[in-house]
Formats: C-alpha cells, sequence, structure tokens
C-alpha cells in the first residue's frame, strides 16, 4: 500500500511514516496542502490519503476538495489526522470529500486498521 | 536511536522553530501587522506544538498549549479583539510555552504557578467578550479523549440474541466520501461471516441512475453474535452517511446461501480501476500512445524521493573537522610557499604563478569553510527579546525592543557565547539604561523606552550595540562608587570614557546593586572577559539624559586570526593584529624608571607603562632588551595602553589558531598557538591577561592615568 500523508508539523509526518512503515505501508509526506497536490501529481496514484486540517498555504478542507476535484482521485479515501474534533470541523471536512477523522494523538495500529479498512485490504 | 526518540528529538527542533516562528508572528501583530495569515501562522505553531506534544504523552506541555489555542482560536475566529494588552499577554505565554518545551525536553517541570497564572490571564481573556465566546468546558476534555459515536440505535433487550442482524441504509454521499460499501462490508467479514441482502427498492429507472450515488440497501445478517460497538467501529467513519439499524436476529442458512461476504480478497480494484470507454479500431493506437508519453514524462519513482529543500543538515563535528583539515592545508601551503623561496623560487615562474594560485585557492576555501559555520544572530537576537519582556516587566518599565541587522551572520561558537554577555547587557539596559515611565514623562521623552540591538559588519569584524535612550550613564555616581570602593584614588582625575569604564572594573558591581535582574551574579567585568575570549572588544559610549551605546566588536571566526609575527628572545610568537595600536622603534631616551622599577615610556607626550615580553615570560632580566627593540602599542580594553617591547616584527599574516587548553588548561599570556610557514609552533598571546598578569598594578595604571 502507499499512502500520502499531508501535516505541517515535521514530528508527525515522522511518526505517520514511522507507524506505517512498521505495517509495511509506504508513505510519502508533503508539508501543507499545496505541496500536497503537487506531490500528488509526481507520485503513483496514492491508495489511500491522510492529511492535517490546519496547514499554511493550503489548509486540509482545501487539499480534499481540490483532490477531489480530480476525476482520478474521486474514490481514493482521504482520513483526516488533526487535534480538531469539534463538529463543525467534521462537517466541514465532511462536505470537502473526506472519508474519515481520527484525532490525534494517533494510536498507530488503529492508523494502520483504518487505512486497511477504508481501501479495502 | 530508536526512532521514536529520534522523532522525539526532531520534534524538539521543530518546537524551538515553531516558537521562534510563534513570536515572530506576535511581533508582527504588536506592530500593527492586521494580516489574518499571521495570526493563522501562530495559531498553528502553538496547534503543532501541541499536536506533537500529544503523541509523546507530554501532558504539562498539551495542557497549556491548549488552552493557549483555545483563546488564539477565538482571535482567529474573530471573536476576540487583538489590543496591545492582549498581545503583550500572547508574548508572555509564549515565553511560558518556550518554558514548557524546555521543560518537557530536560523532563523537568514548569513551576505550576508562573503556567497557572498565565492560563488564568489567557482566559481572563475570554471572560471578557464570554457573552459571545462558546467554548463549554467539556468539549476541552472531549478534545484529547477518543472520538465518540452518536449513532441512533434502539436499545437492545437485555438477552443478546445469539445471532447478528442489521440494516445498513446508505445516504447520499457515502461513495463521494471515499467510503465504499464494498469496504466496509469487507471489514465487517473480519469481525464474523456475513451474509448479504441486497435492497433495491431506491434504485431509479436507468435514466435517472447517477454513477456517483448509491441506491440501495443492505441488511446484514450472521449466525455469530457481534458485538454492537464492534459493528459501529467498522462503520465510524461514515456514522453520518449512513444509518445502522439492528434487527431481531432470524436464522439464516447458510449452506444455501451463495451470497457471503467473505474476508478481504484484491479482486474489486481491478474492476474498478478499469476504463469504462469503449475505444474504435482507428483510435485505438492514439490513447496508448499517450499513455507511452506520460509514462517517460513523468519522473521516475518520485514518490521514494524526499521532497529536496535547500539546506542540508550536518552534524556539527564534521563541519569541525573540515575546518581543522583546512587550517592543515593552510599550514601546509605556508610551509610550501617557504620551502621554495628558501631554495631560491625565481618570480615570474610557473611554479611561482601556480603557488600564488594555489594560495589564493586555500584563502577560498578557507573562507567558504568558515562560511558553513557562520549563522545569522537573529536566533541569538530573538532570545532578546524575551530578556526584554522580563526586565520590563521586573522593573515595571515599558520596553520595546528594535532589531537591526539580524541576518549578519558570524561564527557559530561566537553566537554560543554570546548569549550569556548580551542577556545580561539587555537587562542592564532596561534595568539601569532606561528611567521609570514616570520620569521619562517628566523629562519629556516617551514612556516606552527604546533599547536597539543592532549588528553589522564593520571592517572584517562583527559589531553587535547595545543602544538604549535612557539617561546615560552617571558618571558622579560610578566615580563615587569607584573611589567609595578604593577601586581607584579619591583624587584621581579621570576622563569621561576612563570613567565610563569603570563599569567594567572587577568588584564595580556590588550586592546593593543586585535586584531581581541583575543579581545572577555576573557583573559587567565578567560580560567583558566573555567578550574577550571571544576575541572582541567592548566599548561604551554615552550621553547625559540621552541614552548609552555598548559596542562589541567581534571576529567573524574563532579559527583563524590576523596576527603579528614577532620574535623575543630567539621564540617566535604572535600578537593578535586587532590588539595593536601603533608600533614604534624604541629610543632609550624615551624611557623613565619609576621608584618601583617600573618603566615607563613616553610617546607623543603621555606616558605609557613598559612591558618586556621576554621579561614577563622569564627569558631575561628586567631592562635587559637589545637595543632598537620595538614597542607595540597595545589597547586595553578599558582605553589604557599599554607598550609591549619585543626584539623585531617578523611579519603580519593570517595564523591558523589551534588550541592549546584542552592539553594545558589555561596558561596565562597564552591564548593558543599556531603552526607557521616553517612548521614551527608559535604562541598566540593573550594581550589583555598579558597586561592584567604584570606586575603592574591598577593602582599605578591609574596614577598615571592623569
Amino acid at each position: 500500500m502507499n499512502v500520502l500523508a499531508v501535516d505541517d508539523s515535521r514530528t508527525i509526518r515522522d511518526m505517520v511514516r514511522l507507524a506505517l512503515g512498521q505495517a509495511g505501508i509506504e508513505a510519502t509526506v508533503a508539508e501543507d496542502g499545496q505541496h500536497g497536490l503537487e506531490v500528488l501529481d509526481s507520485m503513483t496514484p496514492p491508495d489511500a490519503i491522510i492529511t492535517d486540517i490546519n496547514m499554511p498555504k493550503m489548509d486540509g478542507f482545501g487539499f480534499i476538495e481540490a483532490v477531489r476535484e480530480q476525476e482520478q482521485y474521486r474514490g481514493v479515501p482521504i482520513l483526516v489526522l488533526t487535534t480538531e474534533s469539534a463538529q463543525e470541523m467534521k462537517t466541514r471536512a465532511r462536505a470537502a470529500g473526506a472519508t474519515g477523522w481520527i484525532v490525534k494523538p494517533f494510536d498507530p495500529v488503529k492508523l494502520v486498521n483504518a487505512l486497511k479498512m477504508v481501501t479495502g485490504q | 536511536m530508536d526512532p521514536m526518540a529520534e522523532i522525539k528529538a526532531s520534534f524538539f527542533v521543530e518546537c524551538a522553530e515553531l516558537l521562534e516562528g510563534l513570536e515572530e508572528g506576535l511581533l508582527q501583530l504588536q506592530d500593527g501587522d492586521e494580516d489574518p495569515e499571521t495570526v493563522n501562522a501562530v495559531f498553528r505553531a502553538v496547534h503543532s506544538i501541541k499536536g506533537g506534544a500529544g503523541a509523546f504523552g507530554l501532558e504539562a506541555l498539551v495542557h497549556f498549549a491548549h488552552r493557549f489555542e483555545t483563546v488564539l482560536d477565538e482571535v482567529r475566529a474573530d471573536r476576540l479583539t487583538l489590543t496591545q494588552d492582549a498581545i503583550l499577554l500572547f508574548l508572555k505565554a509564549a515565553d511560558v510555552l518556550s518554558d514548557h518545551v524546555t521543560a518537557a525536553r530536560e523532563e523537568t517541570s514548569v513551576p505550576s504557578g508562573k503556567s497557572d497564572n498565565t492560563i488564568q490571564e489567557l482566559e481572563a481573556l475570554l471572560d471578557i467578550d464570554a457573552n459571545e465566546s462558546n467554548l463549554p468546558e467539556a468539549e476541552v476534555v472531549a478534545d484529547f479523549s477518543p472520538m465518540m459515536l452518536s449513532l441512533d440505535l434502539p436499545q437492545n433487550d437485555a438477552i443478546p440474541p445469539i445471532g447478528t442482524q442489521f440494516r445498513f441504509i446508505t445516504r447520499e454521499g457515502l461513495v463521494e466520501s471515499g467510503n465504499e460499501p464494498l469496504f466496509l462490508m469487507r471489514a465487517l467479514a473480519e469481525l464474523a461471516p456475513f451474509q448479504a441482502e441486497i435492497d433495491t427498492a431506491r434504485l431509479p429507472d436507468f435514466d435517472n441512475l447517477s454513477p456517483s450515488k448509491t441506491y440501495v440497501d443492505w441488511t446484514l445478517k450472521s449466525n455469530e453474535h457481534v458485538d454492537q460497538s464492534d459493528i459501529e467501529a467498522v462503520f465510524e467513519f461514515a456514522t453520518d452517511l449512513c444509518e445502522i439499524v439492528f434487527e431481531e436476529q432470524t436464522q439464516i442458512d447458510f449452506q444455501n446461501n451463495p451470497q457471503i461476504v467473505h474476508p478481504p480478497q484484491t479482486e474489486h480494484r481491478e474492476t474498478e480501476q478499469q476504463d469504462p470507454q469503449i475505444v474504435t479500431d482507428s483510435e485505438a493506437i492514439e490513447p496508448s500512445k499517450t499513455i507511452t508519453i506520460n509514462e517517460a514524462t513523468k519522473p521516475k519513482n518520485l514518490p521514494k524521493q524526499p521532497v529536496s529543500t535547500a539546506t542540508v543538515r550536518v552534524g556539527l563535528d564534521r563541519v569541525d573537522r573540515l575546518v581543522n583539515l583546512v587550517g592543515e592545508l593552510v599550514i601546509n601551503q605556508a610551509m610550501l610557499s617557504q620551502s621554495l623561496s628558501e631554495i631560491g623560487l625565481v618570480s615570474n615562474t610557473s611554479v611561482a604563478s601556480g603557488l600564488e594560485e594555489f594560495q589564493q585557492l586555500t584563502r577560498d576555501i578557507q573562507d567558504s569553510v568558515m562560511a558553513i559555520r557562520a549563522q545569522p544572530v537573529k536566533p541569538l537576537f530573538q532570545r532578546m527579546s524575551r530578556i526584554v519582556r522580563e526586565a520590563a516587566e521586573d522593573t515595571q518599565k515599558k520596553v520595546r525592543l528594535y532589531v537591526e541587522g539580524e541576518n549578519t551572520e558570524i561564527d557559530k561558537t561566537v553566537i554560543e557565547r554570546l548569549a550569556d554577555p548580551l542577556t545580561h547587557m539587555i537587562r542592564n539596559a532596561v534595568d539601569h539604561g532606561l528611567e521609570k515611565p514616570q520620569t521619562r514623562k517628566q523629562v519629556g521623552k516617551t514612556e516606552e523606552g527604546t533599547v536597539v540591538l543592532r549588528a553589522s559588519h564593520r571592517s572584517g569584524r562583527v559589531v553587535i550595540e547595545i543602544e538604549d535612550d535612557g539617561a546615560g550613564i552617571n558618571r558622579p555616581r560610578v566615580l563615587k562608587i569607584a573611589q567609595d570602593k578604593g577601586l581607584i584614588p579619591e583624587d584621581a582625575n579621570l576622563s569621561e570614557t576612563e570613567i565610563d569604564n569603570l563599569l567594567f572594573m572587577p568588584g564595580f558591581s556590588t550586592a546593593k546593586e543586585i535586584s531581581n535582574l541583575s543579581g545572577r551574579g555576573v557583573g559587567m567585568d565578567v560580560v567583558k572577559r566573555a567578550i574577550q575570549s571571544l576575541g572582541g572588544r567592548i566599548s561604551i559610549q554615552s550621553t547625559p539624559g540621552q541614552g548609552s551605546v555598548f559596542s562589541i566588536s567581534l571576529p567573524l571566526t574563532l579559527a583563524v586570526l590576523d596576527g603579528m609575527v614577532i620574535e623575543v628572545a630567539g621564540q617566535t610568537m604572535v600578537v593578535p593584529l586587532s590588539s595593536i595600536v601603533e608600533t614604534l622603534t624604541l629610543a632609550e631616551a624615551d624611557v623613565q624608571i619609576l621608584d618601583q622599577g617600573t618603566r615607563i615610556v613616553q610617546i607623543r607626550g603621555s606616558f605609557v607603562p613598559l612591558l618586556d615580553l621576554a621579561e614577563e615570560f622569564g627569558y631575561r632580566d628586567a631592562g635587559a632588551y637589545p637595543e632598537n627593540a620595538v614597542v607595540l602599542f597595545i589597547l586595553a580594553e578599558d582605553g589604557e595602553r599599554y607598550a609591549l617591547v619585543v626584539d623585531l616584527i617578523q611579519e603580519q599574516r593570517q595564523v591558523v589558531i589551534k588550541g592549546l587548553a584542552e592539553t594545558y588548561g589555561h596558561v596565562p599570556g597564552v591564548a593558543a598557538a599556531t603552526i607557521l610557514g616553517d612548521g614551527k609552533i608559535a604562541l598566540i598571546l593573550d594581550t589583555a591577561d598579558l597586561i592584567g598578569n604584570a606586575g603592574h598594578t591598577d593602582q599605578n595604571k591609574l596614577s598615571l592615568a592623569g
């Protein structure tokens, strides 16, 4: 499995990469929404995307919308990984096209299970 | 290192950057920046710290960051007005946050009083706007507990049925959000074998069918008992896009039913990705061609490559090794030149020009390597803004810090060792330099005092200035203190500069002056020593009523220095060029001997104490220096001049500094050593130390000052 993880925090990116790596999932990382779109363009289409909400340049909502606008990524599962848990935020993320919502700090096993679940693997 | 520990270490590095950005953003807001992105950036910095801290279970840090973030979020949402007072409080909170980060890194804790008080002050901001803000405490707590599911489910009977059955009713948006029903059912099948019955009642006519919508519902049955919570967990991400309705169980005949959902298999992906387009024969070549081109133009396997940035992180030890090697190269080059000139090198030959080029290259490499160690003073200056804030709070003064030339670069070690003296000087500027707001008002100044921290390059050195617009040095008072303490004779007649320099005398700062701020066990004499040990100089300019400027002049690097190669009683030594004011041939007629045996030399009408280097090092007796000896006039940091007698000046050149302290400890009068062109080792002298250690007491020195 190949996953794109977008987060402006290097720590979180490292942790996601570590968590996924231990489960044998390849993670490609990007630092913000805009960067995420660029990386998405240059990589083999990911099986799933993980994104933060609060990011500079382009936030998670904008990123999810932009991904969903692209025909080939309509069905790619997008998990939001954030410290936010307000319903309003979740609703916005859902409207943008998010598949699921995981609250940080995350449990590596749960994250991997969620990824396997949404990708049907 | 264990990967988690490694990530944790990098988290703290990231925190430092975030804190820097936080402070920078707040300072921009303080200056009237109204860009919402600045507020966002400030919020994100705190948010990211909280996020990372949560991952490592750093609870105190998370707790504080969370409260801080909550208030910042109100600002971000325009529910809280950003007043200057609020910004000041945020700056203070940023300092406390920084303390929390440090405490977390060092596994200590922040005094709870300070942290709690700041939290209270922060939340007091919210109370003002309480009628508008809606932040129930429960929300705060819920943020870090696992997400709760809110499904409207009928309560089941107390006795669990043997089997499980529920309806899975899809709503619009399920598939669009990437929640593929098939995958959900696969996850379900991991729990137990389920049988799916499709309900196509909602399926419209083919003409009205939209491919991106779901029109079917399912009834899922299992003969095994599955906990409702486990089923809910499967549908966790889709709670708002489907309905799960648990039903009374009926027996299912698995044997005869082929529609059982089996544990994960991957046949689905192929069908999903199949291109539904029908391609006619004539067009068939076209698309495949496009694909080939696409494949070729696509950068190969980019994803694995981390995105390149303009910086490379390199361990300092590697850089230092390079610096050392370049030092060796410089020495070798010098030795080569020397031996070639000894065997009689003819100029204008290819060897000579090659050697010249080699010399130039060596110099360039050396500069480039030094540039690697050079860093902007910005982080150091940024730290000072906190010092100013704390000092202002402690002294009840209003202070604004202005920073100039923060991109000026200087050797990393110099920056590190500059932090303490600079901190002390900044505190002094606020504590002693600036007046109280009322006093300032009375003399027609703005209540808010100004401290300027400035860095610039000046003739191959870096000059750092700390300027305040306070009352200036109170010279009569300084003189009085020095006299009272017996630092100078009662009748001493000192110039303004000399009085100012009394501040640097050991024993000048007193216990009486040890306030909250200055009482950190550092006097200005210690500051001066610290600057000197960096090869720097410090000086004061002060105008009564208008303020003072403390200037620190520092070498760009600690690895090389411009030196004067001299000879003393057959020994070759190096005197740092920066300490030499002037050189003269010594005329015996100008030398006078005082009662105590002290020799002085008259130069341009004033008397300067004479110091024979060879005598100081015990090579010869007093006054036994040769005829036509040379004197180097050394400017001591207090503005006093000394005449250093040497036998002869060889040359002026750049030398590579080789530390001795590691092997020999501190040798009085010796700063370091170097290797000269002939391969011999020469000591680099520490003139300030020499003068301090010389038999000449302050008494003598000052009695001459008039």
